[in-house]
């Protein structure tokens, strides 16, 4: 490894892997579990929220949102019961590490939840976990009854007069139910058709129309260690902005795919490809990469990125620079997501690849808009006939005349996660789609990689 | 409540214990469905109305949901359940290869149960476990990097029901628990 390259520093993840710790209360207790939760609780709730949001923590489910913020937002005057959910559907494509989280350490995540619970004055906490997830909904049952039992979680939480419960709601393989509002929907018994914000932005208008803070599973486990550390000191690991660690799944074509927890901003996705993951298979070439999830959009290995930061410092980077943080990816014209890294190399069909990720969205839009329930259809009818001996010069512009009708039209934010992957694939490997409808031998080596 | 869908003791018991955790009863729908479609193998229209009348609902209301998300069933997979990740990550490492080898070995078209309901196998979309694909999911267990090659004798295994125990192949969940010891 490049000696620059620095270390893991896992902090969420520290006993994820460790062969003598199990998701047992025991180990998480041994290993000073809820002390975290007894210090919150001799603090007043404001200022365990005061903590958060000097901690800079950022949501780790997708947008970034800073959440000591968000829990500023919650009305508190409606005299209507507050509601926590911990977003644990985990369906952006790329993306695995609240299972390692939930399945590995659950206790963690529960401490996490009743100390955010008792900052929100919420007397009802969800998980909502996606149904492929079984075993995980298991132990995550197992553990509350233990963290019951031992009186960190139900009623009267440590001996004083706060009760909280905590139940684990399995979804049924939507991937919408990972966008809050259609999470919120599905939970009230229903379609998980998204709410139209505004009126409905959870922390006024969420779970039975009562203020909700939905915030997701590493977010979470990040308010323990919020706790333990103080605000100020958590805000010094990483830069600022981007405080904390990040779990970045890397997966794909390098050799040693997997999770990674760096400070965030520590190391760059160069570093993290070519050191970290073993880089690529023997003889191979880096083409692309989709930094935050699938539906971040991606980056081409030969392309440069310019511009200026938010202090004003310039920068001139190739796709190996790009610092791995949440502003990085984000001033390289794409996101950092979710942490969904996905690789490939230059033996990969672009135009089939992003096929693949067409059939995704197609299948997964909620179907309530026009524009995104037809135009991702298309884009995945347009693409496939493109990879089955079909495709025409004039398909790129279509395909992406059909992905703008979609952007910034739909209730939620599903439609740009399906029509980015469709523009940025199209627009920076515009050769790779004509080259499709012009060569000559437009049958697929039986033998190549199939995407589609 | 009258129980026509002959659901056994453990089932009804564990719907009466999840329908009140809820603030609203509509809300327990998912879990109830689940519970009676782990015990029948799916919802068919009178499971719809008994599970709408237990929760004071419409059967319309208990049918839209069936029909909404991709697990829930009006008619039962096969008796052993196979599903492929079709998602980019997992198509990456060969999962299409996976699917085709299986749908060879277990003489079943991907999406369709075997006329004998022995096997059924489906394409699926991302099962949040990228790093180790392609990711198999048996029934409810999860394997990991079984590409082409590896899911012939996994198939074969799975066929001669010797997946249980065997060395190349533990689960996911299953090196969980030999942590925990
Ligand atoms: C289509 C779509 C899918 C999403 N899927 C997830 C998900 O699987 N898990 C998650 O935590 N957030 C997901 N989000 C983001 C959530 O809507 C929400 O922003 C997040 O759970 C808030 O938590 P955080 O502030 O802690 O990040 C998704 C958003 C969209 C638009
Ligand atoms: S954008 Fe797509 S997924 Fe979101 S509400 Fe509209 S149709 Fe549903
Ligand atoms: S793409 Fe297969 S598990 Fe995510």
């Amino acid at each position: 490894m490049n000696a620059s390259t620095p270390k893991e520093r896992r902090i969420i993840l520290k006993h994820a892997d460790d062969p003598k710790y199990s998701n047992q209360i025991g180990c998480y207790l041994r290993e000073g579990g809820y002390e975290s939760l007894k210090k919150a609780f001799s603090m007043k709730p404001d200022e365990v929220g005061e903590e958060v949001l000097k901690s800079g923590v950022r949501g780790r489910g997708g947008a970034g949102f800073p959440a000591g913020m968000k829990w500023k937002f919650l009305d508190r005057k409606s005299g209507k019961p507050i509601y926590l959910i911990c977003n644990a559907d985990e369906s952006e494509p790329g993306t695995f590490k609240d299972r390692q989280i939930m399945y590995k350490d659950p206790h963690q995540l529960i401490e996490g939840m009743m100390i955010a619970a008792f900052a929100i004055g919420a007397k009802q906490a969800f998980i909502y976990i996606r149904a492929e997830f079984h075993e995980g909904a298991r132990i995550l049952d197992r553990a509350i009854i233990e963290a019951k039992k031992a009186g960190f979680c139900g009623d009267q939480i440590l001996g004083t007069d706060y009760s909280c419960n905590l139940v684990v709601h399995r979804g049924a393989g939507a991937y919408i139910c990972g966008e809050e509002t259609g999470l919120i929907e599905s939970l009230e018994g229903k379609r998980p058709n998204p709410r139209i914000k505004p009126p409905y932005f959870p922390a006024v208008l969420g779970l039975y129309q009562c203020p909700t803070i939905v915030n997701n599973v590493e977010t979470l486990c990040n308010v323990r260690h919020i706790i333990e550390m103080g605000g100020e000191e958590f805000s010094k690991i990483g830069k600022p902005n981007n405080t904390g660690t990040r779990i970045w799944c890397v997966s794909g074509q390098v050799m040693n795919p997997g999770y990674y927890e760096f400070e965030c901003g520590s190391l760059t996705l160069g570093q993290m490809i070519f050191d970290v993951c073993g880089g690529l298979q023997p003889g191979r070439s880096l083409k692309a990469v989709i930094p935050g999830g699938s539906s971040a959009k991606v980056l081409r290995a030969d392309e440069r990125f310019t511009g200026s930061l938010k202090d004003g410092t310039e920068f001139d980077w190739g796709l190996e620079d790009i610092p791995l943080d949440f502003d990085g990816p984000m001033s390289a014209g794409s996101m950092s997501g979710s942490g969904g890294i996905i690789v490939m190399d230059d033996t990969v069909d672009i135009v089939e690849a992003m096929a693949n990720v067409n059939a995704f969205y197609a299948h997964e839009s909620c179907g309530q808009c026009t524009p995104c329930r037809e135009g991702s259809l298309w884009m995945r009818k347009i693409s496939q006939r493109m990879c089955s001996g079909g495709a025409r010069e004039e398909d790129a512009d279509l395909l992406l005349s059909v992905a703008k009708q979609i952007e910034g039209r739909t209730i939620c934010a599903f439609g740009e996660a399906a029509a980015w992957p469709t523009q940025s694939f199209v627009t920076k490997f515009k050769d790779d789609f004509i080259r499709k409808a012009t060569d000559s031998q437009k049958d697929r080596d039986p033998k190549s990689l199939q995407l589609i | 409540m009258e129980n026509t869908l002959n659901l056994s003791v453990d089932t009804l018991t564990k719907i009466d214990e999840v329908v009140p955790k809820y603030p609203e009863k509509r809300s327990a729908a998912l879990m109830v469905i689940h519970l009676v479609q782990d015990e029948l193998g799916s919802v068919n229209d009178s499971a719809c109305e008994w599970i709408a009348h237990r929760l004071e609902l419409q059967p319309i209301n208990i049918k839209e949901l069936i029909t909404f998300y991709p697990m829930l069933r009006e008619k039962p997979w096969g008796r052993k359940h196979v599903r492929v990740c079709r998602t980019l990550p997992c198509a990456l490492r060969g999962s299409y290869g996976t699917c085709k080898t299986f749908e060879k070995k277990l003489g079943v078209k991907e999406g369709h149960v075997r006329e004998d309901g022995e096997y059924s196998l489906e394409f699926m979309e991302c099962l949040a476990d990228c790093g180790q694909g392609p990711v198999v999911i048996v029934d409810e267990k999860t394997y990991e990097n079984i590409d082409a090659k590896r899911a012939e004798n996994f198939a074969e295994l799975l066929i001669d029901g010797k997946l249980d125990g065997s060395v190349d192949f533990t689960s996911y969940e299953d090196s969980l628990n030999q942590e925990s010891k």
